[in-house]
């Protein structure tokens, strides 16, 4: 299905109000019509899809906890629990208990704001990352016990966005000092080690790079930077499943010139269209481009580009992992909160 | 805090006349007139060194030529001259300019602020720091900060 030959469009779904500071970031839950989003006002909210009526309202608001910016949200692999990271220094753990949420735990040990978190794929693991310029393991035990694993230092600035690789416990982290660190146990001890930087020598960003997201196989990573671009890499992923050693990523294409502010959010949706969100308040959605240059490898095509989605600076884009429409979330500085629906305009 | 100042004597200028704008031209009361430099010069020109009880622009520190402005766009980008090349102040008065305009502008507002080429002696680390909205946003969350922001912004406020 090549979608570049049809007449895409991005429309408006539902317009989600309620936050009184910028939205920071949104995130889906994996298993239930869910999204969690989290704000400078200090909160996060859930938003739950009614379905009967299929609109969207805030179910509750988690407060009273975070004393400064919740400045992203994540939700295990089971949907049960969710973990948000604070200026406040902490990250705290929510489990979804039916009518409420109860935070559980709280992890402390960054010495100063936490940016971003994520879990594992199994949910074994979390990670998180601070302006401290570090990056923290967390271990996940039985009886909300968590456990810090390892503390990685190697980032000369603010830690901007950790993500675990999709099926491996292979972590990635970007970073203030425009790099890219790929940390790996190899003997799966528990061990972590930097094995990979992407920087400037090796076709990297030249500014701050803001954020990841991989393709649903894995093996093809897409980031985006204050240096305006967005970047592809790819790896051979099957060599290190097959215990052949650390297959290294290698920069695939650069994708500029659609937006002329810092693109601050990107996310490879399962259906294989990227999506970024950017301070010129708009969403942009690329695809992989049918020609395959054998010489140069693969490119990426711009799909559409939704200008004035927002009235401020776009700071989050989510697809929604639902598998029967292209919904896709978007979280902006004007406070709002945005779905939206990818669809083929007869 | 600082026990020496960074500059102990600055060189002070006079205040520019203030020019009184009249609008002979547009008489209907519903238009908008656009943002021009003059406006935005005019939300920051007062604005307080953080060390010295002069004006930004009594210091040079902020010209009318410091604004560069397109209200279609809605993007201005202000140009700052630290008096001295070593300035630890660079980062309040940056801020203190960028709060005044996120105060004063309307949202749709893209703002950039950057010291003059060659006036500052780690002038790319300064404006990468002045231009990343999530560590302009921590700072603001710290009180101290905020303090010092604030005590500046008092006069330009008047």
């Amino acid at each position: 299905m090549d979608l570049m030959e049809k007449n895409m469009e991005l429309i408006e779904v539902q317009k989600l109000e309620g936050h009184t500071d910028r939205v920071w970031n949104a995130a889906w839950n994996p298993v239930s019509p869910i999204l969690a989003s989290c704000s400078g006002d200090n909160t996060v909210r859930i938003w739950e899809q009614s379905s009967l009526s299929r609109s969207w309202s805030c179910k509750t608001v988690l407060e009273e906890t975070h004393t400064r910016t919740v400045r992203s949200c994540s939700w295990s692999p089971s949907g049960k629990l969710l973990a948000t990271a604070s200026f406040d220094g902490t990250t705290a753990i929510w489990e979804d208990l039916g009518d409420e949420f109860e935070c559980i735990s709280t992890l402390e040990g960054h010495e100063n704001e936490v940016k971003s978190v994520s879990w594992n794929a199994s949910g074994s693991y979390l990670a998180t990352c601070s302006r401290d310029k570090s990056v923290w393991i967390w271990e996940v035990l039985g009886g909300n016990e968590y456990d810090c694993a390892s503390v990685l230092n190697g980032h000369t600035q603010d830690v901007k966005m950790v993500l675990w690789h999709p099926t491996m416990d292979v972590l990635f982290s970007c970073s203030y000092d425009n790099t890219i660190k790929v940390w790996w146990s190899e003997d799966d001890d528990g061990d972590y080690q930097c094995v990979q930087t992407l920087d400037e020598s090796t076709n990297g960003h030249s500014s701050t790079v803001w954020a990841i997201s991989f393709n649903a196989a894995g093996d093809k990573m897409v980031t985006c930077s204050d240096d305006l671009t967005l970047k592809i890499w790819r790896a051979d992923i099957s060599m290190m499943h097959s215990g052949e050693g650390y297959a290294p990523w290698t920069h695939v294409c650069t994708l500029s010139g659609y937006h002329d502010r810092t693109i601050f959010s990107t996310h490879w949706s399962s259906d294989d269209i990227i999506a970024s969100g950017a301070g010129d308040d708009a969403i942009g959605l690329f695809v992989e481009s049918k020609q395959h240059d054998s010489v140069n490898g693969p490119s990426f095509n711009l799909l559409l580009k939704k200008e004035k989605a927002h009235e401020m600076d776009i700071n989050s884009v989510q697809w929604s992992p639902s598998k029967e429409n292209r919904l896709l979330a978007s979280a902006s500085d004007d406070g709002m909160v945005k779905i939206w629906q990818l669809e083929t305009i007869p | 805090m600082v026990s020496g100042l960074i500059n102990e004597n600055p060189t002070v200028y006079e205040r520019k006349e203030r020019r009184v704008r009249t609008d002979s031209t547009n008489s209907d009361e519903f238009s908008v007139e656009p943002i021009d430099q003059l406006e935005i010069f005019d939300h920051i020109r007062d604005i307080r060194d953080p060390e010295h009880p002069y004006s930004l622009e009594q210091l040079k520190v902020l010209t009318e030529d410091s604004v560069e402005v397109d209200d279609l766009k809605s993007y201005v980008r202000v140009t700052f001259t630290p008096t001295v090349e070593h300035c630890s102040m660079a980062t309040i008065i940056g801020l203190s300019v960028r709060v005044k305009l996120m105060r004063s502008l309307p949202p749709r507002y893209k703002i950039d602020i950057r010291v003059a080429p060659g006036s500052h002696a780690t002038e790319a680390a300064l404006n990468k720091q002045l231009n990343d909205k999530e560590r302009v946003a921590a700072a603001l969350e710290n009180p101290n900060l905020v303090e010092m922001v604030d005590e500046c912004l008092s006069p330009s406020f008047e």
